[in-house]
């Protein structure tokens, strides 16, 4: 799909923040956060417990809004992208309903939320196009089954393929492989390449070191501020390797 | 047979009005009843029936046995604690239950209060248990009218009400809009206790609307069955409870609740999804023996 990927090029996102600062009451979550995640780049959000990694990416999804500083999201061509169609947010431990009486193919249809709001119906072009997404995160023929017979790496997938439909520019992804088993890990993490191939901007909080070296180009560090950003190679150092655990360690003990 | 189940609801217009006026509830209160469980928020129903009792005594105050202000003010009433809860529980850390709680509490007493001031002790019996064999042609259009609304409403929010019941978050991750229908399902839980409150009177309004949706459960896999069942029950429970009371003399209201009660306890044990029958009859293993 040439001419696809040529589009994501010039609509991905790119995004500044600019001395970024959120507290809960008296607790500081994050604090003079400033840089850029350049459009189409796939970075990883790591840092210690309670260093803010999912407090930034519920800024950039607008869940909180920021006490001070402010940010942009930019597409390199002119077209505005503030607007939600184009970000898509897969919170850390998604509270979806998993006894609400609705089939899998329900639920991945509401991926299609932008494009057929509340009434429009689901046409048979979009019914393929969820057939399509199902297939590509392994859940093929998936469509009737209901929600609480899926396994935990079953319904990751399932979420996998509504981010499929969403089609965003903008990804932000919270931990989306804790606590998943290993296969699924791998097919989801093959599909969020793929996406990058594709020329979106993907933010990912992550945990696994090894992956985010492995996969990622990008890596911000964060313990409440920017303890390091920049390309992966640069900030996971063998010198700084020494230094992770400790950051790791202190931040912890705020906890 | 014919004179037993048929011939009381043929010859006498009070039980023909009360027959209507039962069918038009089950069709608002059934499919709003389901939302209810699905959201979580049986209890919340609660709360909202009892808190439309004072608006119904101011509005009793002000014109006597007038059912139209009588309704309205409950109406108002009921979406006065409804909106403050629902704000309440937004802008301070009060989880909405517990804000609810706090509302309908405060509002009960305040209508128990007003009704004992004034008015006489069958008043208040009325208020609270209904006077289903006196329904007369306004409280008909009423009924009919909410069911009416309830139905085009739910219809045209279908969707985005789903939604926002199933994942939430996402729902805010796609549109802002995820609060008003909220709010507008609350409107309609509020228009349909109102209803049922003449008919039912407030201690049984509720009745019509939950029991009949939480047996439901029990029976369908999907939403739009679980409605249809709903329907079928809360109908059912109407017709049975009024030829029972007929037949028996017990009052009318109760008896009906009574019915959809059974309904429920027989789904609760044979229904076809997750009953005590088939959780029996599933693979819960033997559980090892220790010794």
């Amino acid at each position: 799909m040439p001419e696809k990927q040529e589009q994501y090029i010039s609509l991905a996102p790119q995004i500044s923040l600019k001395d970024i600062q959120v507290s809960y009451g008296a607790v500081v979550a994050l604090q003079s956060v400033t840089g850029t995640f350049p459009s189409g780049s796939l970075t990883a959000i790591i840092g210690p417990n309670g260093s803010g990694k999912s407090t930034l990416v519920k800024v950039l999804s607008s869940f909180v809004r920021p006490q001070k500083g402010s940010f942009s999201i930019k597409c390199t061509s002119e077209t505005p992208s503030r607007k939600k169609s184009h970000i898509a947010y897969l919170p850390q431990s998604s509270q979806v309903d998993r006894t609400f009486p609705i089939t899998v193919e329900e639920l991945v249809s509401t991926g299609l939320w932008v494009q057929t709001k509340g009434f429009d119906a689901i046409t048979p072009g979009s019914r393929q196009r969820i057939a399509d997404a199902l297939h590509t995160v392994g859940m093929k023929g998936s469509e009737n089954r209901s929600l609480d017979a899926l396994s935990g790496g079953q319904f990751q997938r399932i979420l996998f393929a509504r981010l499929i439909l969403q089609d965003a520019a903008l990804i932000l992804l919270d931990e989306p492989f804790t606590g998943i088993d290993e296969k699924t890990v791998k097919d989801l993490m093959a599909l969020v390449l793929e996406w990058h191939k594709q020329g979106r901007t993907i933010i990912v909080v992550m945990h696994d070191l090894a992956m985010v070296r492995k996969h990622f180009p990008y890596t911000l560090l964060l313990s409440r501020k920017v303890v390091s950003w920049g390309e992966t190679d640069t900030v996971l150092t063998e010198k700084d390797k020494a230094h992770i655990p400790v950051c790791f360690h202190e931040a912890d003990s705020y906890v | 047979m014919y004179d037993f189940f048929f011939a009381p609801f043929i010859e006498h217009l009070f039980l023909k009005r009360a027959m209507v006026a039962c069918m038009a509830l089950a069709l608002g209160a059934g499919p709003v009843g389901v939302f209810l469980v699905l959201r979580r928020m049986s209890l919340l129903g609660d709360a909202l029936s009892h808190s439309i009792l004072p608006g119904v005594a101011i509005g009793f105050f002000i014109s006597g046995l007038s059912l139209t202000v009588m309704s309205l003010g409950g109406f108002i009433m009921g979406l006065v604690v409804a909106l403050l809860a629902g704000v309440v529980s937004r802008v301070t850390q009060l989880r909405e239950d517990a804000s609810f709680a706090g509302f309908f509490l405060i509002s009960l007493a305040l209508g128990v209060t007003l009704v004992s001031m004034k008015g006489s002790n069958v008043d208040l019996l009325h208020i609270l248990f209904g006077t289903i064999l006196a329904v007369n042609v306004d409280a008909l259009l009423l009924v009919a009218g909410v069911a009416t609304l309830t139905l085009i409403v739910l219809a045209t929010i279908y969707r985005p009400l789903i939604l926002e019941c199933v994942d939430p978050n996402y729902f805010k991750s796609v549109s802002g809009a995820g609060g008003y229908y909220h709010i507008i399902f609350l409107m309609l839980v509020v228009a349909n206790l109102v209803a049922a409150f003449q008919t039912l009177g407030t201690l049984m309004a509720l009745g019509l609307m939950m029991l009949p949706a939480i047996g439901a459960k029990f029976w369908a896999k999907r939403v739009w069955s679980m409605i249809l069942v709903s329907f079928l029950f809360a109908s059912s429970s109407g017709y049975l409870g009024l030829l029972i009371s007929v037949h028996a003399g017990y009052p009318s209201g109760p008896s009906i609740i009574l019915v959809a009660g059974v309904l429920y306890i027989l789904s609760l044990l044979v229904g076809t999804q997750g009953s005590l029958r088939t959780l029996r009859a599933g693979k819960r293993p033997a559980s090892p023996k220790i010794s």
